[in-house]
Order: structure tokens, then C-alpha cells, then sequence
């Protein structure tokens, strides 16, 4: 498939800019790196309304959490690295523990961050972030999502960590998209399994279910944004009507979104499933498209765990008839 | 008359004989509280709670513009206590301004009590952050105070640390940012008792010098006798005329004071205080607040 590309970090920028134009309280953190995360337009428009702390995260997230005491609402971002891992403490404390109401964003989330290689990735923030008990955490995959989360977290009272990435990616979704807090969204149905995705592998998501579909196979693509809270109630719809699950994220294995899937299922109704992301390895410097294909995140490799899951389940319930979720039940 | 308390006072009178007697007298009141529920708990931490009553009696009942019956009141001065072990001590204060019912004092460390055994702002009334984890404060307080000058309010942000918390780097990295944004509505408070948990400082990273530490990273310091309540109020005055800088009060205390057993007993951090070691520490509590109720007006 050919997909229209737009830069998610551009998107980043822009869409601060937007918000500060329409919030009086909203104020921006920085822990330098303004031009790579690309909140330098909001800092040219509002500079009362911008703190920069150089770099020294842990005083970005302690500093967020004062403007917070005094009612602003401030954007705190960086390097989903530095944000979620070298403050993790300090978010857990100021902001989490003590519900100060701190917008985290976790820049460069994942792997695809322009052949910088693994001090500039980040494999672990989903799990570290959904983990704290106050926390909300949501992954972007476009750039539409990435405006529509954005304003939604502004909206939300409370600590929210929105994952968004760097590069121009595909722009999947158009101006109908709405996010809504703990739902996740069909992109296309399926009856025999179904493909949850998190964040920017959901263009591989749809290429494999339609390389599926050629070959006789009802593969659905269902986006889930919101991490936490996750939508339980549909990975057991999907669990008990499909019966085969595929996860697939920018994020390790480990704890994240398909973690988080797996742990629905084991407490509810356990059907074979599969995760796609980084299997709990570094990755490097290289080329999206490399990476993507060296830990296995793209299309291809969707399917073959679409088709393993697909025949575990029918070897776990032979003749067994699934409701299946077509596009006239959904 | 005005009310020494009301929340509108931004102390312009010195403080008189009659309000130092008045702040030493809740001193031993405080004192006494901590004391006490120290014995009837069994667990706390005696010492660094013992060695910042003075500067938290001050705070409280002198320096900070707050109000009791409103403590989310917008346009209150916030104060964090940075050095979260000191809890017991922040409560006993608390309780004695009113923020909560002294007899609540003896919930603190049980199940479902609001007087968690390090600070919880989600629990109780007063307390701006939740802290214990150390080295976290001061950020939060330079947040404030950021606030409050782009809210264009008189509004001071007090943040009261442990000479050994000065340890962790994020102190540093808030100390260096609050110079930066020249924070003159900042004061940072160190509690310099010399002990550090179970041991003295000494064994530590050396922070000294220490003063010039500070200096060096662009605040005013002044260095007093911490358990001097005059000391202390002409400190925090002295800070409100301190332009284009944040100040740092490095204040000598003694870990343990007021409890002759304990003092400079760094084996005080958290030890159980009970039988007659709570009892002679109670008696040395009782004599001075008797002496004080025998000179008040």
C-alpha cells in the first residue's frame, strides 16, 4: 500500500501551539530538545508561558508538578526516554502520587527515531508509565490521533503520558477520527482474528489484514490509543466472538499494550494470542524501514502470527462455530 | 485588632518578646505532641521530626500566609516539606495550626489514617506534595514560584530540606533553575543537624563547603542557629527584601532536640521510643512547657 506521510513530531508542535492559543493556563516545560520535539513554535508564540530547565529532567517533572499546585496546566516533554525513565521517581511522586494535573509527553517513543539508535529509543516507557496507579497513558499512531489525543489529555483532569513519535509516518485516519478515553475503534472488521494495535505499527496492522484477506482469511484491525484504561469489555468481545488475538506495538513485548491485552484475556476468557514489537532485545541505528523489518514489526510478519494463532485456535476448538465480528454485528 | 494569623498579613511589625514567648511556648506544645505519639505508635522518626519544630512553629504560626479553615485557598504561600522523614513533626504543626484534629495525631502510621508515615497532599489538609522520596521538593517549589509571578501574585513558595537530601542531584538541578528564573519569592530551608540516617555526614560526599555551594549556584544565604526563633523570623524577613534571587537559610539544628537522650544520637533517626526512656522524655517536654506557662502574659 502507498500511504500519505506527515511529520508526527510537526504535528507535536503544531497542535501545542494550537492548544496554547486556546488555553490561558496551558504552560510548556522544556528540558532543551525544543527543536527536536518541535515545541519551539509554542515557545516563540508564549514565551511567559514557557519554563525551560535545560537539561535536567527531574526538575522538568518537579517544576510541572508547582505550576500544577497553582492551577496551571503544563505540558511536560521530552525524549520518551528521559521522560518516562530518567523522572520516572519523580513522576510517580509529584505528579502521579500526589495527582498534580501534568500533561508527560514521551517524544520519540519506540524505535523510529531517525537512526540515533538506542539512547534516543525507548522500549519500556508504556510499561513503566501504565504501571503507576494514577496514570493515564496513551500511544499515537498518526497524526491525526496525535492532535485529537492531545486536546483530549488538556481536557482531562489528572496525570495523562501520551507516547507520539518523530518521523513522517502514514496517515491513517481522517477528519472523522475521534478519540474517546478507554475505547477502542474498529479500522476494519474481521471474524476469524482479529489484529489490536497501539500506537504506529497500524499501518503494518492493515497491510497484513488485507494480505490475509486474499488469502480467504476475516482478519480485523481494531486501534486502541488508550493503553489505560484499556478497553477490557472489547478485547473480551473480540476473545469470545474471534477467539484469535494478534498485539502489535512500537514498544517492547514487555508490559506494554500487548501486556496489557494479555493480562485481559488471562482473567477473563484465554484464547490464543500473539504479540508483535520488540522481543525484549536493544534495537540500533538504522533506517525506519530496516528496523521494522529487523524486529519483525512489519506486514509479513503480522500475518504469520494472524495464520499461528488462527490455526492454534482451531486446533484448541476443532469445529467449534465463533460468532465472528463482521461489519453487520459491529 | 488584627488577628496574628489572618490569612491577609504580610508581616510588616518585628516580632516582640510577648511572640517569641508565644512560638517557644507551641514549640514545647509541638514537642510534646510528637513526643507523645511516638510512645503510643512505636514507630515514627524522632530525631529528624525533633530537629525542625522551631522551624516549622515559625513557619506556620509567623512566616506563611495560609488559611486553616481553607488550605486550598489559591492565594495561599505554599510550603513543602522536601525531607518527608520529618512527617511527624509536619503533622504535630499542622494539627497545632488547625488544620486537623490534634487526637488525629495518634491515627499516624495506622491503617486508613490520614497521617500517612511520610506526607500524602492527597490525605492531609495542608500538605502541597507528597514527598519521601528525597531530593524531589525543591523543583516543585521553584514550580510554584514560577506561578505565582506569572499569575502576578504575592504568593512564596518555602521548601524545607535535610542537609543529607542535598545529596541527590535534583536538588542541584533546582537550585541552578531557581537562580536562573531569579526567584526572589523562593526560600529554601536545609535542616544542617549533621547526622545523616544512622550515621554522620562526614562518611558522606562532602558538601561542603556547603554555603558556597549555594552561593556558587546564584542564591543569598544566611546561616543561623536553627532553633532560634528569633534567628529564624529575622531570616525570613530578611529574605522577603532579598531581590533577583532565591534565599537559602542553612539552619544548625540538633538532631533529637529537646529530648536530652536523643540529641546528636544519630541511632535516633527511627528508633522505637518507649518505657522509661518515653517517660524521661515526656518529664523534659513537661518542664519547659511549665516553665514557659509560668512567664506568659
Amino acid at each position: 500500500m502507498t500511504w500519505r506521510k506527515e511529520s508526527l513530531r510537526e504535528a507535536l508542535g503544531k497542535t501545542l501551539l494550537d492548544l496554547g492559543g486556546r488555553i490561558p493556563s496551558m504552560v510548556v516545560v522544556n528540558a532543551d530538545l525544543v527543536n527536536s520535539v518541535k515545541s519551539i513554535y509554542f515557545r516563540k508564540a508564549y514565551p511567559e508561558r514557557t519554563v525551560e530547565v535545560g537539561i535536567a529532567e527531574q526538575n522538568m517533572i518537579g517544576v510541572a508538578a508547582g505550576l500544577a499546585n497553582m492551577g496551571f496546566i503544563p505540558v511536560a516533554l521530552t525524549f520518551a526516554r528521559f521522560a518516562s525513565k530518567r523522572a520516572a521517581d519523580q513522576i510517580s511522586m509529584c505528579v502521579d502520587y500526589s495527582r498534580h494535573n501534568v500533561k508527560i509527553i514521551g517524544a520519540y517513543a519506540g524505535i523510529f527515531t531517525g537512526r540515533q539508535g538506542v539512547s534516543q529509543q525507548t522500549l519500556e516507557d508504556t510499561a513503566t508509565m501504565r504501571a503507576m496507579p494514577n496514570m493515564t497513558v496513551i500511544d499515537t499512531a498518526d497524526v491525526v490521533e496525535v492532535r485529537a489525543v492531545l486536546e483530549y489529555a488538556m481536557r482531562h483532569e489528572g496525570p495523562v503520558y501520551v507516547r507520539v513519535g518523530r518521523d513522517e509516518w502514514p496517515v491513517v485516519f481522517d477528519d472523522s477520527y475521534r478519540f474517546e478515553l478507554g475505547k477502542g475503534q474498529w479500522v476494519r472488521h474481521g471474524g476469524d482474528v482479529v489484529i489490536l494495535n497501539s500506537g504506529l505499527l497500524l499501518p503494518y496492522a492493515i497491510e497484513a489484514a488485507e494480505m490475509l484477506q486474499q488469502e480467504g482469511v476475516d482478519a480485523g484491525v481494531i486501534n486502541m490509543p488508550s493503553v489505560k484504561p484499556l478497553d477490557a469489555a472489547l478485547v473480551r468481545d473480540v476473545a469470545r466472538d474471534v477467539g484469535a488475538i494478534v498485539t502489535t506495538e512500537n514498544h517492547s513485548i514487555l508490559g506494554g499494550f500487548g501486556g496489557a491485552v494479555a493480562e485481559v484475556l488471562v482473567e477473563s476468557f484465554p484464547v490464543p494470542m500473539e504479540r508483535i514489537g520488540i522481543r525484549d532485545e536493544y534495537s540500533e541505528s538504522a533506517p525506519n524501514d530496516d528496523l521494522a523489518e529487523k524486529h519483525r514489526l512489519t506486514a509479513p510478519h503480522i500475518a504469520a502470527a494472524a495464520r499461528r494463532v488462527l490455526q492454534r485456535k482451531r486446533d484448541a476448538w476443532p469445529g467449534r462455530v465463533w460468532r465472528g465480528v463482521g461489519p453487520a454485528t459491529a | 485588632m488584627m488577628d496574628a494569623n489572618s490569612p491577609s498579613r504580610r508581616m510588616a511589625r518585628p516580632a516582640d518578646s510577648r511572640d517569641l514567648t508565644r512560638l517557644c511556648h507551641l514549640a514545647e506544645l509541638v514537642r510534646w505532641d510528637i513526643v507523645e505519639t511516638l510512645g503510643v505508635v512505636g514507630s515514627g522518626h524522632p530525631g529528624p521530626s525533633l530537629s525542625i519544630v522551631e522551624i516549622l512553629v515559625t513557619l506556620y504560626f509567623s512566616e506563611l500566609r495560609i488559611d486553616p479553615a481553607r488550605p486550598k485557598w489559591p492565594a495561599r504561600d505554599r510550603f513543602i516539606l522536601s525531607k518527608g522523614h520529618g512527617a511527624l513533626g509536619y503533622y504535630a504543626v499542622l494539627a497545632q495550626r488547625g488544620l486537623f484534629p490534634r487526637e488525629e495525631l495518634e491515627t499516624f502510621e495506622s491503617l486508613g489514617s490520614r497521617l500517612q508515615g511520610h506526607p500524602d497532599c492527597q490525605l492531609t489538609p495542608g500538605v502541597e506534595l507528597s514527598t519521601g522520596s528525597l531530593g524531589q521538593g525543591l523543583s516543585v517549589a521553584v514550580g510554584v514560584a514560577i506561578g505565582a509571578r506569572m499569575l502576578g501574585k504575592d504568593i512564596r513558595a518555602y521548601c524545607l530540606l535535610g542537609d543529607g537530601e542535598t545529596e541527590e542531584g535534583n536538588v542541584w538541578e533546582a537550585a541552578m533553575s531557581a537562580a536562573k528564573f531569579r526567584l526572589d519569592n523562593l526560600v529554601a530551608i536545609v535542616d544542617w543537624n549533621g547526622l545523616q540516617g544512622g550515621v554522620t555526614l562526614e562518611v558522606m560526599p562532602s558538601l561542603e563547603p556547603y554555603g558556597a555551594k549555594w552561593e556558587a549556584f546564584g542564591w543569598h544565604v544566611l546561616d543561623i542557629p536553627g532553633h532560634d526563633i528569633a534567628a529564624l523570623l529575622g531570616a525570613y524577613a530578611r529574605a522577603r527584601t532579598v531581590e533577583g534571587k532565591p534565599t537559602v537559610i542553612v539552619a544548625r539544628t540538633v538532631k533529637g532536640k529537646g529530648v536530652s537522650f536523643m540529641e546528636n544520637q544519630a541511632d535516633w533517626h527511627a528508633k522505637k521510643l518507649e518505657g522509661a526512656e518515653l517517660a524521661q522524655a515526656l518529664g523534659e517536654v513537661k518542664a519547659r512547657l511549665d516553665a514557659l506557662e509560668a512567664v506568659r502574659p
